[in-house]
């Protein structure tokens, strides 16, 4: 396709950059952008690996989203919590899942959390900080269950239990009286979930309700909304208007066409 | 002053039943002084479909004419209409290319999808996508409007109790808030019609 309009190759573009280097400087503050906030949590038990996240995403103090997904998919046996700037943990996963599948396409094999690891790592050590990505990246590969930490500096932890983002802890302190080796599945997901709950209900900055995910051996099982301890109450009145309260000014209205699918029997009466 | 605060403006979106509604003010102003009462904020993208984008002026006419010429062009490469969570991905791709040096716009997309399913989603000025299932925010008036929307909202409202709702949490939000209102529209989307009406409003 052709068009003298010039079409974005990928990567950043830094065209607005320095017009907003100017109004910085002209003392306008800019933006508050969306932060998850977030309690990440991550646990090695006896067969796999549990990932746990609790829903909330803010914007400065205002709770920007009250059920959003922070558990991303990289591979059909990698997945990968995300905390900090909630648009980069979303296209960081991203872009990785993508590399990650082009890999298995041109390997044959299946991904390994090491790769993912490396991948993200390199990316986020690349642009110093500014991508701001706090992530836990859990799976299954040939070497069994791994789980790392990843921060956006780029360093990276090996560890059997680990927790992330603002009420990180909250959910660290769960986890220090009570993981221990070897724990079942059943004992792996309870004890995400009360470090889950325990970031919802001591952090500020963490709330909603609680996501899992538990890889296994050639098995994901993925709990959205796993537990739902902050669940809304019934509204005991309805506050609906009665029509014709707003008063109008003018009103246009666009008739859209229908079509349906088939052929009609004509009428040959 | 935050640079969304600069030309001043709202948009909010709510899900009905079997229908979309979405509404901005009317007003573009420099500061405190007002400079128009006719200036749009809501842009068509397909039939079925509309982008709202509150937030700084100049990046409100930019963007909408970079998302007219890429609605075009998916048009003509797909020789079909662009689906509202296609749209959204699309806005969003458009505004995480520029992490590091941002447009100032908050944008907010309402539509019906090709089984007339109702879609709203809100972004931040990176592009980080918000799905809600009830209704999104955005502009000078998003505070206020998180606090009325949360209380007048309910599920599957009709169209013309959806009109009602959207209408009365935005003049009520506005009222509030001195960049935005100075008149205000609201498109209401169902599958056979889209109805927009100008509201009539406080002009102070």
């Amino acid at each position: 396709m052709t068009t003298r309009l010039e079409q974005p190759k990928g990567g950043f573009n830094f065209d607005n950059y320095q017009r907003n280097v100017f109004l910085e400087q002209k003392g306008i503050t800019l933006p508050k952008m969306t932060k998850t906030g977030t309690t990440i949590v991550g646990l090695i038990y006896k067969d796999g690996v549990c990932l746990g996240a609790d829903t909330r995403a803010t914007a400065g103090p205002i709770v920007a989203d009250k059920n959003c997904e922070k558990i991303h998919y990289l591979a059909p046996n990698i997945h990968c919590c995300g905390a900090g700037t909630a648009a980069d943990t979303e296209y960081t996963t991203a872009l990785i899942s993508s590399q990650l599948e082009l890999h298995r396409l041109t390997t044959g094999r299946k991904s390994r959390v090491a790769t993912a690891l490396i991948m993200l790592k390199q990316m986020l050590f690349r642009y110093q900080g500014h991508i701001g990505a706090a992530l836990v990246l859990g799976g299954y590969d040939i070497n069994g269950p791994c789980l790392y930490t990843i921060h956006p500096h780029g360093s990276t932890d090996k560890l059997p239990y680990v927790t992330m983002g603002s009420g990180s802890l909250a959910a660290m302190s769960v986890f220090e009286s009570r993981w221990r080796k070897d724990l079942e599945r059943q004992e792996a997901i309870d004890l995400v979930k009360d470090a889950i709950e325990s970031g919802i209900f001591n952090d500020l900055g963490s709330g909603s309700n609680v996501d899992v995910t538990v890889i296994e051996k050639d098995k994901v099982d993925v709990y959205r909304n796993y537990a739902k301890p902050n669940e809304r109450g019934q509204k005991e009145q309805s506050y609906k208007f009665n029509r014709g309260t707003t008063a109008i000014l003018k009103e246009s209205i666009k008739d859209l066409v229908i079509i349906t699918e088939g052929i009609e029997e004509m009428d040959i009466s | 002053m935050s640079i969304m605060e600069y030309n001043g403006g709202s948009v909010v979106a709510m899900v009905g039943k079997n229908c979309v509604a979405i509404a901005s003010d009317k007003r573009l102003g420099v500061q405190l002084m007002t400079v128009s009462t006719e200036f749009p904020k809501i842009f068509p993208a397909t039939d079925k479909s509309f982008i709202g984008l509150p937030g700084l002026a100049t990046d409100i006419q930019t963007l909408s004419e970079r998302f007219r010429f890429k609605i075009n062009m998916y048009k003509l490469g797909e020789e079909r209409e662009i689906e509202p969570r296609t749209l959204a991905h699309m806005v969003s791709s458009t505004l995480y290319e520029r992490r590091f040096g941002p447009y100032f716009v908050e944008p907010i997309i309402a539509g019906l999808d090709k089984h007339n399913q109702p879609f709203i989603c809100g972004m931040d000025l990176i592009g980080c996508i918000n799905f809600a299932k009830d209704f999104v925010v955005g502009g000078t008036s998003g505070e206020s409007l998180f606090g009325i929307c949360e209380s007048l909202w309910e599920p599957d409202l009709e169209p013309e109790d959806l009109f009602e709702v959207i209408s009365q949490s935005m003049l009520n939000a506005v009222d509030r808030d001195c960049l935005s209102g100075w008149g205000a529209i609201v498109h209401v989307i169902t599958p056979e019609k889209v109805i927009t009406r100008t509201l009539k409003a406080r002009m102070d």
